[in-house]
């Protein structure tokens, strides 16, 4: 019987181990393993397989906002109708419906400052029911989906009797 | 003055010096190209909160002595934490002694219980402390050597076999290093039934590996027959479990005469264990439950890839269900535990331990510690099977 929080989060901190990787770890042949994930993935539980990125490396115009929408709900949608489609754009990376002083957080991937400042004018401003946005930008990341952007991984450890 | 031989103690001459120290020394030379599963700690960083209370302690101007036994806050929280996972009882005030590491706790209660000439029974292969802080102590090692067929475990008969009217205490360290051998409620039940009988006979347990058992989710021990209560220390510590180990940090937990013969030696020699431990300690004690939870999982992955590995390179390994190591066998290969570590170290810049560190009983193995990133064991587990490959080719 596979654990299917061990399972996920094994998965979840490294999407490219292969099912033979997986199964020796979890201790279950590969087709126990096989049909475990397919199921995780029918159940829509595993979403997908991304890759972390630094992008900030790759790319020297990089620039993430963080965006705070206010919203009058619309009647029988609430904030949905907003939220769907805000999240149909590509660039737009997340979307939450938040508790507190505000509705959705939106955070949008472009090159430039200028680039998110009209797509906050042009499209989340001009949508119905918006009331207003405020607009942070990230200016340095030092951790992301669990990841620390500048860890060290070296093993320093010297040999001890014991 | 250039002989010391007489001025330095017959004792400490008498014990032999480490018969791993040289290989040790060889392996840092070579630091750099060398994937060691040789240290018997783990990898993991200490979980960062607590780290923090650590240094919370230090920010807060907490630079001084302890109470010689420990701050009563550290020793609470320990108490608890054995209450929560053993689900024995035992007085903060009086039967907990915090000490430095678990290694001062071997030191400790033989110099408590030994007089010259008492035999102290050692289960082999063991952690290469217990026969030296006995001969410190004046004792007399006997050795118990346990099999591979019987899983390393200490069959009672065994132990009935070694006992005498000398013998002062049994020691016991499972999960065990070097061979990763647990012993199950059951098992220890066994042991239980021969102690009852010599009721003269204390008993040590050295359990710094209890949280590390793949087995089971809760720690096996003697502490937990009522009937031993009165005659059983047990040592442990946080140095493997939280991953602690340069904290020097342990404890030791018994009856409360004992413990206060241990606090005795401790307060003259040591007089507190370090404050800013004492405090990551009352943290990890109270909170760190889940954090040796996600190590635990992690170790028992790599564990079944080293065992997966010692498959693939043929060679013979009883299957560990605890600690941090695998303990497999060199036999028929035709050179002794010695050549082989030595040998693949120079070849193929691997480090583990030759067997006959632990124990007589444990020549012809080797010891293999996955406290170890899952690559490093892979490719160590590649090396491995070109080198037993060479030996058999050689050999053939």
């Amino acid at each position: 019987m596979i654990d299917h929080i061990e399972l996920l989060r094994m998965i979840e901190n490294d999407a490219r181990l292969t099912n033979e990787d997986m199964a020796v770890r979890l201790g279950v042949t590969e087709e126990e393993l096989a049909k475990e994930i397919k199921y995780l993935e029918d159940e829509k539980i595993i979403l997908g397989y991304t890759t972390n990125i630094n992008w900030e490396k790759q790319l020297p115009e990089h620039c993430i906002g963080m965006i705070e929408v206010r919203i009058a709900p619309t009647k029988g949608k609430g904030y949905d109708q907003v939220a769907n489609i805000l999240s149909k754009y590509d660039k737009v990376s997340a979307c939450y419906l938040m508790s507190g002083g505000f509705d959705l957080m939106v955070i949008y991937e472009d090159k430039s400052l200028r680039d998110i400042a009209n797509f906050v004018n042009q499209k989340i401003a001009t949508q119905e029911g918006v009331l207003s946005t405020t607009t942070h930008f990230i200016l340095k990341k030092y951790k992301a989906n669990g990841i620390m952007f500048d860890a060290q991984d070296s093993d320093d450890r010297q040999a001890v009797i014991l | 003055m250039s002989d010391y031989t007489d001025k330095i103690s017959d004792v400490v001459n008498q014990v032999p010096p480490s018969a791993i120290r040289r290989f040790f020394d060889l392996a840092n030379e070579m630091k750099g190209n060398v994937i060691s599963l040789s240290i018997g700690e783990p990898d993991f960083v200490t979980p960062w909160s607590i780290r923090e209370a650590g240094i919370n302690s230090l920010r807060d101007g907490y630079t001084h002595y302890s109470p010689n036994s420990g701050y009563i806050e550290a020793r609470t929280a320990i108490c608890d934490y054995i209450s929560r996972r053993y689900s024995v009882s035992y007085d903060p005030k009086s039967q907990i002694l915090i000490t430095v590491g678990g290694s001062e706790g071997l030191d400790l209660v033989a110099r408590a219980l030994i007089n010259p000439g008492d035999e102290v029974i050692i289960v082999e292969p063991c952690f290469v402390a217990y026969k030296a802080t006995v001969m410190f102590a004046h004792g007399v090692p006997v050795v118990i050597s346990t099999k591979e067929e019987n899983d390393y475990k200490l069959m009672p008969e065994e132990l009935e076999a070694a006992i005498t009217d000398k013998t002062k205490y049994l020691i016991l360290g499972y999960p065990s290093n070097p061979t990763g051998a647990v012993m199950t409620h059951e098992d220890l039940c066994a042991i239980r039934d021969v102690l009852v009988k010599h009721p003269d006979i204390m008993i040590i347990s050295d359990e710094l590996y209890c949280e590390l058992n793949y087995l089971s989710d809760r720690p096996a021990s003697l502490i937990q027959f009522p009937e031993l209560a009165d005659r059983t220390v047990m040592i442990n510590g946080f140095s493997k479990s939280y991953a602690m180990t340069g904290w020097r940090i342990g404890y030791c937990i018994g009856p409360k005469p004992v413990i206060a013969a241990m606090t005795k030696i401790h307060q003259y020699c040591i007089m507190s264990s370090p404050s800013t431990s004492q405090f990551a300690v009352i943290e990890a004690a109270m909170n760190g439950d889940a954090a040796i939870e996600e190590m635990r999982n992690e170790y028992n992955h790599r564990r079944r890839v080293l065992l997966k590995g010692l498959a693939d390179a043929g060679l013979k390994c009883f299957t560990p269900y605890g600690a941090f190591y695998a303990f497999p066998s060199i036999e028929g290969l035709g050179m002794k535990s010695d050549e082989f570590c030595e040998r693949f170290l120079l070849e193929k810049k691997v480090a583990i331990v030759p067997g006959k560190a632990f124990g007589e009983c444990g020549e012809y193995h080797v010891r293999i510690s996955y406290a170890a990133s899952i690559d490093n064991i892979k490719e160590a587990m590649v090396r491995l099977k070109e080198f037993v490959d060479d030996i058999k080719k050689g050999n053939g």
